[in-house]
């Protein structure tokens, strides 16, 4: 059976020793080929099945790491397709440039599940096992569709509507005019449209700018520090930073007053935001700054509540403490390295919300208590089997890749008016990348189109 | 008025005959059932409710336009009749969109109507296993067989009894149908003809789900009456190109009859506005869901206040009739407002109205109960086509009429039934839109539903499906072998064309500068030279000495072929990944409850559309990509 060329990254995405870019399909051979380079400079293609290459990869002339290749040519493979699996050194950017590498040079990224599924229909798994497959291709579709809306910036999501209404509103003016020629005209259209879609593709560029710096998703757990002030967020942050030394962006914060850094702690992404001291205050400025750490709050998927366990509980912990309820909070009872006044007990009486809480003393300034406040968060998110960060770069990836997609359509419609080709040929292209843009909100096509042309548009007898 | 009554008019009546298949209902979609049938070898019988009514159009006097001239060669190029009928009754015909590129391009020809009607008439007369009768089928006799309903044959008001094996109904705008002009309503089907009052009852005792459309026509205005010099005059083409790929272009070179051109104002507006009271749709007495790209003259003034004028086209219906049709300003509103309306229009200001303009509801069915075959799901042997599906317009219900009357007589020989896939026909798309999506208004066929157009052009109908109707059987050995030449002629010349070089000679380069073309640098391959937007395989003839004497049709194909090969060549791609899922076929039995992992609203949508094949599954709204996936998973354990 004849299909397309799936890529993904096998091994779990983390900063580990070795990571696996697997390539799959009829073309997985050809594809590979073009972007490995063997240290003894034979094609794979030549290659004989199920042997190890050496070599370097790829991105036209720029080497992005060394690698292994391991060649299995259909059916002795996974899926029973030509495979190429590519070991490369560890390290999430590493693996996300190989794989994006990849898929630019003929493989396209693979559904979640797609593997299996295709060992299965290939019959390399079991019958007995179909159940298992079933569910698993449906569990991780479920996972991906639901972290892909979730993790999508409210502004990206609005930036691409506002392109695919731009998109719909010409084709269907395009449309109506084929349907209705007598009712609408054509007539200078092509300059027109020249112009809207060099605006389209600028905002199309300017998404996939941010993409470059992962801006286009909330990669990550949005992760809020609180406590009132000099509890030691601060230090809590510098501490957190100088952990792993693996800041990957910093996302510079809406004011000055909240500051947020994306760090990853073996593997684990968090975006984290560190907030003004929650107090009351009569100062304006400073009351700016305590409402933008009430609204952090409310956004976050984690809270870290810091107090200082070297002092009394006041008012303005109870008042943190009360806007806590329901959330996932980890109390940080810091500053373990002078005389402990504040402790678990003395927490957990003030409020009932405060049962759930987990608790962990640390030194923010001696740097202690750090891998326990890491293991903590691991079992708080990933207790499931489900690896979020690999699907939250994944969803990243396919974003940009539909980005591409729709841009490279646009260029098609100003080659197609350059060309002089009727009309008819360029919402062929439109479509195409309205569909795409379409898969990054997760909306199916359905009839949009007609919809808009009987909306927009007054056409009939 | 839509009270239970007497399905039969007398129980005494004993009269019974036999037949293979029973057709109900005789426009544009029974027609082409009936002579189906007939033709494939099946005893016949077709009911009317007025033999005057044969292939009658109520509505618009054109057949065709844009993308419903695809669905007139489609109809031919598979044994249809609707493209002959209307190449011998056409008074003036256009090739529409010219200008744009050939997978739009679309013909429409004004007909006689009188003349378009008595023709098909006559075609079906002359039948030799089709019998038509005028009668109002009442109801409809099915009896259970393996837990499933079966259809055994219809009663008539009459109180006689049809047996066949198949029925196929093509009930039009007819059940239960009334119509609306302002505060005037009359219980009658269009043109003021007897409705068909009984049916609706037995379906729904049989279970059939009901939906209730609605649709409209302008008036008709006495040409005697209209000042055409206000108008723009509107004249057919020069070279006219039939609709049947049987009739010789040579034959139909006839004089043609004008449209003309003219527009509302200002003025008519402010009428209509004042009088939307008046209006039933607005007053709310219309029950039905009109179709929104066919709007009444009120939808438009209401919905696009913007626009200060809409154009409107003023049609002759005929060359026996004083009649002319009032293209765009169909409309319900009151006699006097109508008149008033139609007068404000230049070269209308002393129109007389021959006929009011009106509305019309009417009972069709829910056609999600219907599979791609358009034989209903829950009663075997039973068929339908046409408005009664939910679509509208004369072409539309024409295909299906052919597609049901193809289907009913396969299951009766007991043979496949036929199914065009959306990469290989426009009727493809519009059966599977039907059958598949959701339906909220009547359907009209339009070119941006057909996502592989550049394929299905209304040019290559022939190359697509005579093969097709060959193998049904409608389509003659010696039509199917011009068809084969033919396409083994256009390869060729495009393997030619591929190998002759252009050198940059003199001559060359005179001539490409005399066409606006940039001279050539070094030679290059006619093929190239084709590509070229100012250029075509017609005009360079002048170049290319060793040219073979071919006719026009396989010209145009090869123009055609090399000009857009790069689109071409990507639809056929994207058309081979659409039909692996399209192959992979769910047999009628397939039971989602033994899928473990299909999502509760998958399951439920797949239960109610049990589509034919995994493709078609893809496309129901809320059946996922994973869904699509367990499916085939599951498929393929079970295999």
């Amino acid at each position: 059976m004849k299909t397309d060329t799936i890529a993904a990254i096998a091994s779990a995405m983390t900063n580990a020793g070795i990571g696996v870019i697997r390539i799959s399909g009829e073309h997985a051979i050809e594809t590979a080929d073009r972007i490995f380079k063997g240290k003894d400079k034979k094609i794979l293609a030549e290659a004989e099945s199920h042997t190890i290459h050496y070599g370097a990869v790829f991105d036209g002339a720029e080497k992005i790491d060394e690698v292994i290749v391991l060649l299995m040519r259909g059916p002795r493979s996974y899926t029973r397709e030509d495979t190429v699996e590519i070991d490369c050194h560890g390290g999430v950017y590493v693996m996300k440039r190989i794989l994006e590498t990849v898929i630019r040079n003929g493989a396209r990224l693979a559904e979640p599940g797609e593997f299996t599924k295709r060992a299965f229909l290939n019959g390399r798994i079991d019958l007995s096992q179909a159940e298992s497959v079933m569910d698993l291709i449906q569990s991780k579709n479920e996972f991906a569709r639901k972290s892909s809306l979730n993790q999508l910036s409210g502004a990206v999501s609005s930036a691409v509507k506002n392109i695919r209404a731009g998109l719909l509103y010409e084709i269907a003016f395009i449309e109506s005019a084929l349907d209705d020629p007598e009712h609408i005209s054509l007539e200078g259209y092509p300059q027109k449209l020249k112009n809207k879609i060099a605006l389209l593709s600028e905002e199309i560029d300017s998404l996939l700018c941010g993409s470059e710096n992962g801006r286009l998703l909330k990669e990550g757990i949005s992760t809020v520090i609180v406590g009132r002030p000099n509890v030691g967020k601060s230090s809590l942050l510098n501490a957190l930073l100088n952990e792993e030394r693996a800041i990957v962006t910093d996302i510079a914060g809406t004011t000055r007053d909240v500051l947020e850094e994306q760090i990853q702690l073996n593997g684990i992404c968090l975006n984290i935001t560190d907030t003004a001291g929650i107090h009351d205050t009569d100062d304006v400025v400073e009351r700016i700054g305590v409402e933008k750490a009430r609204t952090c709050l409310r956004k976050a998927d984690l809270v870290l509540f810091v107090v200082n366990a070297s002092e009394k509980l006041n008012e303005n912990d109870d008042e943190i403490l009360k806007s806590l309820e329901r959330r996932h909070v980890i109390v940080l009872l810091n500053k373990s390295d002078l005389d402990t006044v504040t402790t678990i007990e003395d927490l957990k009486e003030r409020t009932k919300e405060s049962q759930t809480f987990r608790y962990l003393s640390i030194s923010a300034k001696e740097r202690s208590g750090m891998s326990e406040l890491e293991e903590m968060i691991r079992e708080l998110f990933f207790s499931g089997q489900i690896d979020l960060n690999d699907e939250v770069f994944i969803t990243n990836l396919r974003h940009k890749a539909a980005l591409q997609e729709a841009k490279q359509s646009l260029q098609f419609v100003l080659q197609s008016i350059e060309d002089g080709m009727p009309e008819d040929f360029y919402s062929v292209d439109l479509m195409n990348a309205y569909e795409e843009l379409g898969k990054i909100l997760g909306e199916a096509v359905e009839d949009d189109l007609v919809n808009e042309i009987f909306r927009k548009f007054c056409t009939g007898k | 008025m839509f009270e239970k009554k007497e399905r039969c008019s007398t129980d005494k009546n004993r009269l019974e005959e036999h037949y293979d298949i029973v057709v109900v209902g005789a426009g544009h979609a029974g027609c082409e059932a009936a002579l189906a049938c007939a033709r494939l070898g099946l005893k016949t019988i077709i009911f009317t409710i007025s033999i005057d009514s044969i292939a009658m159009m109520p509505c618009n006097p054109n057949i065709g336009g844009s993308s419903k001239g695809h669905l007139v060669r489609e109809i031919d190029a598979l044994g249809g009749e609707m493209g002959k009928n209307i190449d011998k009754t056409f008074i003036q015909s256009k090739m529409l969109n010219k200008s744009k590129g050939p997978a739009v391009h679309s013909l429409r020809a004004q007909a006689d109507k009188a003349d378009y009607s008595m023709e098909m008439r006559r075609t079906l007369q002359s039948e030799r296993n089709l019998t038509i009768r005028q009668a109002e089928v009442s109801e409809l006799i099915t009896e259970e067989e393996n837990e499933k309903k079966k259809v055994t044959g219809v009663r008539t008001y009459s109180g006689a009894t049809y047996h066949c094996k198949a029925v196929i109904l093509c009930t039009g705008t007819y059940l239960r149908a009334r119509c609306l002009t302002g505060e005037m309503i009359t219980y009658t089907g269009p043109n003021g003809l007897m409705a068909a009052t009984y049916l609706t009852d037995s379906l729904e005792e049989n279970g059939v789900e009901i939906f209730r459309f609605k649709t409209g026509t302008p008036a008709r205005i006495d040409k005697n009456s209209i000042d055409f010099s206000k108008m723009q005059e509107q004249k057919g083409d020069e070279k006219i190109v039939p609709f049947s790929f049987s009739t010789n272009p040579e034959e139909i070179q006839i004089d043609q009859v004008s449209c003309w051109l003219t527009y509302t104002n200002e003025k008519t507006h402010e009428i209509i506005r004042n009088h939307l009271d008046r209006s039933p749709l607005y007053a709310g007495v219309i029950e039905g869901t009109g179709p929104r790209y066919c709007p009444s003259i009120e939808d438009k003034v209401v919905r696009f206040a913007d626009k200060d004028r809409h154009q409107i086209f003023i049609e002759p219906e005929g060359l026996h009739t004083n009649e002319m049709y009032v293209g765009g300003m169909s409309s319900s509103l009151p006699e006097d407002v109508q008149q008033e309306m139609y007068r404000t229009l230049p070269g209308l200001e002393h129109a007389v109205i021959v006929r009011n303009a009106y509305a019309i509801e009417y009972d069709c069915i829910n056609p999600n109960q219907l599979y791609a075959t358009l034989e209903f799901k829950k009663i075997k042997g039973l068929f339908s086509g046409g408005q009664f599906n939910g679509s509208s317009g004369y072409e539309e219900a024409a295909c299906q009429g052919l597609l049901a009357g193809i289907n009913a007589a396969m299951s009766v020989l007991g043979k496949e039934q036929v199914v065009l896939d959306r990469s290989e026909a426009y009727i493809g798309v519009l059966i599977d839109d039907l059958v598949t999506k959701e339906t909220h208004e009547p359907y009209r066929m339009m070119t941006s539903r057909a996502e592989y157009r550049l394929l299905l052009r209304q040019d290559n109908a022939d190359i697509r499906l005579t093969k097709k109707g060959y193998e049904i059987g409608l389509v003659s050995k010696e039509r199917y072998d011009y068809v084969c030449e033919k396409e083994r002629l256009i390869e060729e010349e495009i393997e030619r064309v591929s190998k002759v070089r252009i050198g940059a000679g003199k001559e060359v380069q005179e001539f490409l500068e005399s066409m606006g073309s940039i001279p050539l640098n070094t030679g290059t391959s006619l093929t190239e030279l084709i590509r070229r937007p100012e250029l075509s395989y017609e005009v360079l003839s002048a170049i290319d000495k060793e040219r073979p004497n071919l006719s026009y049709d396989v010209a145009e194909q090869v123009n055609i072929r090399i000009k857009y090969d790069g689109y071409i060549t990507r639809q056929k791609k994207q058309v081979e990944h659409f039909k692996k899922l399209e192959n992979k076929k769910i047999s009628e039995e397939f039971n989602y409850d033994d899928v473990p992992s299909l999502r509760m609203e998958a399951r439920q949508k797949l239960k109610l559309y049990r589509p034919l094949s995994i493709g078609q599954a893809s496309r129901i709204s809320g059946v996922s990509p994973a869904d699509i996936s367990v499916l085939l998973v599951y498929m393929e354990q079970k295999k």
